[in-house]
């Protein structure tokens, strides 16, 4: 199971077959497999991975440290739940250390970006306080190098 | 002036290797994909370059001794144990060398006379006639075939044993076919061997690059150990091609007079890569594994392309080579080979270069990304699909 996730972690378009042939089993198999991660809930959603700089769609990025305070009966799980259900939120994790929430978004607009916190974020039950840092540049998304990979090797031979 | 006259006949009577005749074509076409390049397309593992960085910084930058600094020699000497379960003294039956090739050389150069036979396995890594001839000697080609899995068989190299042979190449993991050698099979070469007083240079630079079972070394094999010399290094299995560092491993009567070459046309191999070597023999096993894996799948994937397209594939068990055949499209290699670049800018090897008996192949190299991989197969399906 652990090789057909890290095949798939690094190009989920590959097909059954493809799979199959690469870990010595049938197409059966990987479907069989694949059915049971989804069912499992390992395998979440298949996304492409994207150059947000060369897609050239107005849009910001921001990454936000959100603290809040724990509810006594849902810990962090309800706030941090309400914060996924926003359809700007990319991710959401909750860290250790100097704040709880680590948030990413993506919004149309610098204004719409500060308005979706301090409308959104901001004004949910137990939000201490928020500080929102925007992304200005890409170098790896989920494992993936953006820009030019180049394959250094030369036509050397004996 | 007249070069012809000034140059060494035997030089000038070298011929230019197929594959480099090859990539010249490759490189006079823009945006080829290229399955051609012989060297993993991982990079060195951390660990490794920053014991070189830190070796730099603190200025260790003089000779080693010749032999090779004590240090790897020792972890050489501890890591042909673990390998291949056979003994080498650090102290006089190692020598650290520039790359596999200078040990390829080295051992060549030590063992061979004028008139003496050396039996070459083809289709074979391009440089061991060519040594051979440079020292003197008279490469002797031992056909491998692909209804053998391209091994070496006893009777193949019994027929050419006379009494100039001198010694043979062993070469395997093999470049090109991606074939193995198992223990039975080298007990059967053993044995035609044992019967004769020929040395034998194994070549296992791809031993760790092995999709089924582990690697097997003649040296294991009775009393072998006697007549052969161990070649690796760390370019393949380490994803260390650039430091240009491998090492030999045999019996020190043969071992100190390579050394005496080695000394004489190179002083020691390149310090700072030594040191990094130590590293990566005490240190990199999981990054040497996590690197088999992924060429394991890659391989894998590359043989049931080729066999999807209709072509016929050897299941290669070591390297990081496909071996197809490409009789089945009534083109020689050089002209299949020429014409996938020039319609469908795809560069792979053509299989002659790796002697005459690989005429109706071509090599492919599989140390590159799936995607890669899926990009030049489609195009070569659409070449054939074209015929």
């Amino acid at each position: 199971m652990e090789k057909l996730v890290r095949l798939l972690r690094r190009n989920a378009r590959l097909s059954d077959g493809e799979l199959a042939a690469m870990l010595g089993i049938t197409a059966e198999e990987v479907a069989a497999k694949m059915e049971k991660l989804e069912k499992d809930g390992i395998i979440v959603g298949y996304a492409a991975v994207i150059n947000e700089e060369k897609l050239n769609e107005a849009a910001v990025s921001a990454f936000i440290e959100v603290k809040v305070t724990p509810k006594a009966k849902y810990g962090y799980n309800d706030i941090a739940e309400k914060i996924a259900q926003f359809d700007e939120v990319e991710s959401v994790r909750l860290m250790s250390g100097a704040y709880d929430l680590a948030v990413t978004v993506k919004c149309a607009s610098v204004a719409g970006l500060g308005k979706f916190v301090q409308e959104r974020i901001a004004p949910l039950d137990g939000v201490l306080s928020t500080a929102t840092h925007f992304v200005i540049g890409r170098y790896k998304e989920m494992g993936a190098v953006i820009g030019n990979v180049r394959d250094e090797r030369e036509p050397v031979t004996p | 002036m007249n070069y012809d006259k000034l140059l060494s006949e035997k030089v000038l009577g070298l011929k230019p290797s197929g594959i480099r005749k090859f990539f010249d074509i490759a490189e006079s076409v823009a945006d080829v994909i290229s399955l051609s390049v012989g060297e993993p397309d991982f990079k060195t593992p951390w660990a490794v370059r920053k014991r070189a960085i830190d070796v730099l910084e603190a200025g260790r930058t003089n000779y080693t001794s010749n032999a090779g600094l004590a240090e790897l020699r020792e972890a050489v000497s501890e890591y042909l144990k673990r390998a291949i379960r056979v003994e080498y003294s650090p102290a006089d039956e190692i020598v650290i060398t520039v790359g596999g090739s200078e040990a390829i050389d080295l051992a060549v150069r030590a063992l061979v006379n004028p008139g003496d036979e050396v039996i070459v396995p083809e289709p074979g890594f391009v440089c061991y006639s060519p040594i051979v001839r440079m020292a003197g000697g008279v490469p002797v080609p031992a056909v491998t075939r692909e209804e053998d899995c391209f091994k070496l068989t006893p009777e193949t190299l019994e027929s050419l044993i006379t009494p100039k042979t001198k010694a043979m190449f062993l070469p395997f993991p093999n470049n090109p076919t991606g074939a193995v050698m198992r223990r039975r099979e080298l007990e059967e070469i053993a044995g035609v061997v044992g019967k004769t007083d020929m040395a034998v240079i194994s070549d296992e630079i791809y031993s760790e690059l092995t999709y089924g079972e582990p690697h097997v070394s003649i040296a294991e094999i009775g009393d072998m150990r006697e007549r052969a010399v161990v070649v690796n290094g760390f370019s393949k299995s380490f994803a260390m091609t650039g430091w240009r560092l491998g090492f030999a491993g045999g019996p020190r009567r043969i071992i100190s007079q390579m050394l005496k070459i080695h000394q004489y046309a190179v002083m020691c191999s390149p310090t700072i890569s030594q040191h990094a070597a130590v590293t990566a023999l005490n240190d990199c096993g999981g990054e040497v594994r996590a690197m088999t894996e992924e060429y394991d799948a890659r391989r894998r994937f590359t043989v049931k392309g080729f066999r999807d397209l209709g072509l016929g594939c050897f299941e290669p068990e070591g390297a990081f080579y496909a071996f197809p055949s490409i009789k089945g499209t009534g083109m020689g290699s050089a002209e299949f080979c020429t014409r996938l670049i020039k319609e469908k800018k795809v560069a792979v090897v053509p299989g002659d270069a790796f002697g005459e008996c690989g005429e109706g192949y071509v090599r492919v190299c599989y140390a590159y990304s799936v995607r890669h991989l899926s990009a030049a197969l489609k195009r070569i399906g659409e070449f054939l699909g074209a015929l």
